[in-house]
């Protein structure tokens, strides 16, 4: 994985030198509040519902055990022994004190770690596939482009002050585990006559409009991505609308000016970019790019898995994910136990997760925009004693990708912005459907909660979405079917009237029914959706 | 009822104003009536709150009951985390929330 060089570490060092003097001029009242805020979003520091709340980046959701169990620290000494992994592959902690807030920073910095452009209308974290590097069917390993981006959109003063917060993911795969489609740009790297290069999608993302990126290039070497990205944030950023916040991100530009207008525009601006020059040299591009070489794996070991434990064979077969080296395996752990809170880790199963890492995985985890952890490179016959470490410290959920594997945003038990919870409602239908082999039947079927309309727990994007509303001082829950994040990617429709607490949950049980119902061979929910429509759904809801 | 609320600067706690001074204890708060504004850009000007505004409650059971369910979680703690709660050894203080 990538390394700081002295250039990175010396401005985060300098960040939080400067974040610093900051924080101690507020709590001296030389910063009003009004001047202190903006300085201490860029440093991921909200003001949330119970106190302030950092988020710390990872960049393309990448970590080794040693920044993993520095986030373990931090859980420990400055927070409430626990942090919550997001759908933006980051982590946040919720209960930040601020005047502890500069030394969690220096604790971040003294392992290539910080917070910086996890908030504001800049860049945020770039995003990626956390099978990178290992997916036996993608074009190039998608991480050195994410890492070129993370180091182009860090401090890039161009795009410090846009019209609003942007989103990039990075894929390189037809199967798309990231959402890529729902960001503001969408990267899926592919090979053209032999030629690595980038189709990218601009436009997409969810929110209270929520759209699909429509692609407006099918082809850009690779050698110039950075110039056509400099291109299409520079036409957003001379056009985005910086009037009405409901109204600033790209995909209303895109929408409003027409893909063809906006792609005219773009193409016109790269031909500008490109004479500039400011593409990295091909030598930089391969230094990144060696910092991402696979790990050393042994050869010759054995594909055989010992399945003979029906616990940790179902494990195996929900969690496990073929991995392009023989004898290898991508392990998926759930952050999602029935009657937890999805994404939550305590600091001792961060720990545990860092341990594993080290011991099992070349020193290497991936966060996903799921909530869930994966280890990438596990040997075969290392899986048992994985599962096992796992299952003791309370992380040994088989629910991938199944109604049990939930997204859910911090929802109104954490979050300023939010209408209603979120967490109550995804325990009671993890409880509902606790029965693992209810939920093996059931197949794929992704839920995804949302407590307010901003959509961070992408209800737009699941098979079932629900959507938390205040009606009346009241939480209300509005069902969405059909939406997916995925290389199917579509937006999900709103059933119909909305649920109390209670309802929402039975509403769920109710729409698998109809599935269940009227599945055909090989179909999973979403598909029988598709095919039969909404009608059936509504009518044994509302019935 | 009119009770004013703001986070500790430095904290970042959820506080209420007693009438002279700030509790972390919502059930200390007073009725600030049309005052609310005007101590609160006091406090805040004086560093000792910060994002201070005005919200409704009402007298319930003998006990100050912030009218939105939003308040009464900041008042109390993230439902999903009694544990973590202000009142974490009060078995029916979920109810008081919802």
């Amino acid at each position: 994985m990538y390394a700081y060089d002295q250039y990175d570490q010396a401005i985060v060092d300098a960040r939080v030198a400067e974040f610093r003097d900051q924080t101690a001029r507020r709590l001296a009242g030389q910063l009003t509040e009004a001047q202190f805020r903006p300085l201490r979003l860029m440093n991921g520091l909200y003001l949330q519902l119970h106190a302030y709340m950092l988020r710390v980046a990872v960049p393309y959701g990448t970590l080794s055990g040693r920044q993993m169990r520095m986030l373990a620290h931090i859980a420990r000494k400055y927070d409430r022994d626990y942090g919550h992994f997001t759908t933006r592959q980051n982590i946040q902690y919720n209960w930040i004190k601020l005047s502890d807030a500069p030394d969690i920073l220096a604790d971040l910095a003294s392992v290539e770690m910080h917070a910086i452009q996890t908030s504001g209308n800049c860049i945020r974290n770039i995003s990626s596939d956390q099978y990178a590097g290992v997916a036996a069917d993608e074009v190039a390993d998608p991480r050195p482009l994410a890492e070129l981006l993370r180091q182009w959109s860090s401090f890039h003063p161009e795009f410090s002050y846009l019209p609003r917060k942007f989103k990039i993911a990075v894929i390189a795969t037809r199967e798309d585990r990231a959402a890529m489609r729902l960001h503001d740009i969408g990267i899926e790297l592919v090979k053209k006559d032999g030629v690595i290069g980038a189709r990218v999608f601009v436009g997409g993302g969810m929110g209270r409009t929520p759209m699909i990126a429509p692609e407006i290039r099918d082809f850009v070497p690779f050698e110039e991505v950075v110039s056509y990205l400099e291109a299409c944030l520079r036409v957003y950023n001379r056009h985005g609308r910086r009037d009405n916040k409901y109204k600033a991100r790209i995909k209303i530009l895109v929408h409003e000016m027409g893909k063809e207008e906006y792609t005219r525009q773009v193409e016109e601006e790269f031909l500008q970019m490109k004479a500039l020059g400011i593409d990295p040299p091909i030598a930089e591009l391969e230094r990144i790019a060696a910092h991402f070489a696979p790990p050393a794996y042994k050869q010759g070991l054995s594909d055989e898995i010992d399945r003979s434990d029906p616990d940790f064979a179902l494990w195996v077969d929900t969690q496990v994910k073929p991995h392009k080296q023989p004898g290898y395996a991508i392990v998926n752990i759930s952050l999602k136990p029935v009657g937890g809170i999805p994404g939550d880790a305590s600091s001792a199963q961060i720990d545990l997760i860092a341990d594993l890492a080290e011991r099992y995985s070349f020193d290497e985890l991936r966060v996903t925009h799921a909530q869930n952890i994966v280890l990438a490179h596990v040997k075969k016959a290392d899986l048992h004693a994985v599962w096992t470490a796992l299952d003791e410290a309370g992380l040994g959920a088989a629910n991938l990708d199944l109604i049990g594997d939930i997204i859910a945003c911090p929802g109104l038990d954490y979050c300023s912005l939010a209408n209603a919870r979120s967490i109550p409602v995804a325990q009671k239908i993890q409880a509902r459907f606790a029965d693992a082999g209810r939920q093996k039947d059931l197949g794929e079927l992704k839920l995804k909660i949302s407590g307010c309309i901003n959509a961070c727990g992408h209800h737009h994007a699941g098979n079932i979405g629900i959507l938390g509303v205040d009606r009346k001082g009241v939480e209300n829950y509005q069902l969405l079917l059909g939406g997916s994040g995925a290389d199917d990617v579509a937006l999900g429709q709103i059933t119909g009237p909305g649920f109390d607490e209670d309802g929402i949950v039975d509403a769920v049980e109710k729409a698998t029914q109809v599935y269940l119902d009227n599945r055909e061979a090989g179909e999973r929910f979403v598909d029988t959706y598709r095919r039969i429509g909404m009608k059936p759904f509504k009518d044994v809801l509302y019935a | 009822m009119n009770i004013l609320t703001a986070n500790d600067l430095a904290t970042g706690d959820v506080i209420w104003w007693t009438g002279n001074g700030w509790s972390r204890h919502v059930e200390d708060a007073v009725d600030v009536g049309e005052k609310g504004t005007e101590i609160a850009q006091a406090e805040v000007a004086a560093r000792r709150a910060n994002e201070a505004y005005v919200l409704e409650a009402a007298i319930v059971d003998g006990t100050v009951r912030p009218a939105h369910i939003k308040e009464r979680i900041r008042a109390l703690g993230p439902t999903v985390r009694l544990d973590l709660s202000l009142k974490p050894a009060d078995p029916g203080i979920g109810n008081w929330v919802i």
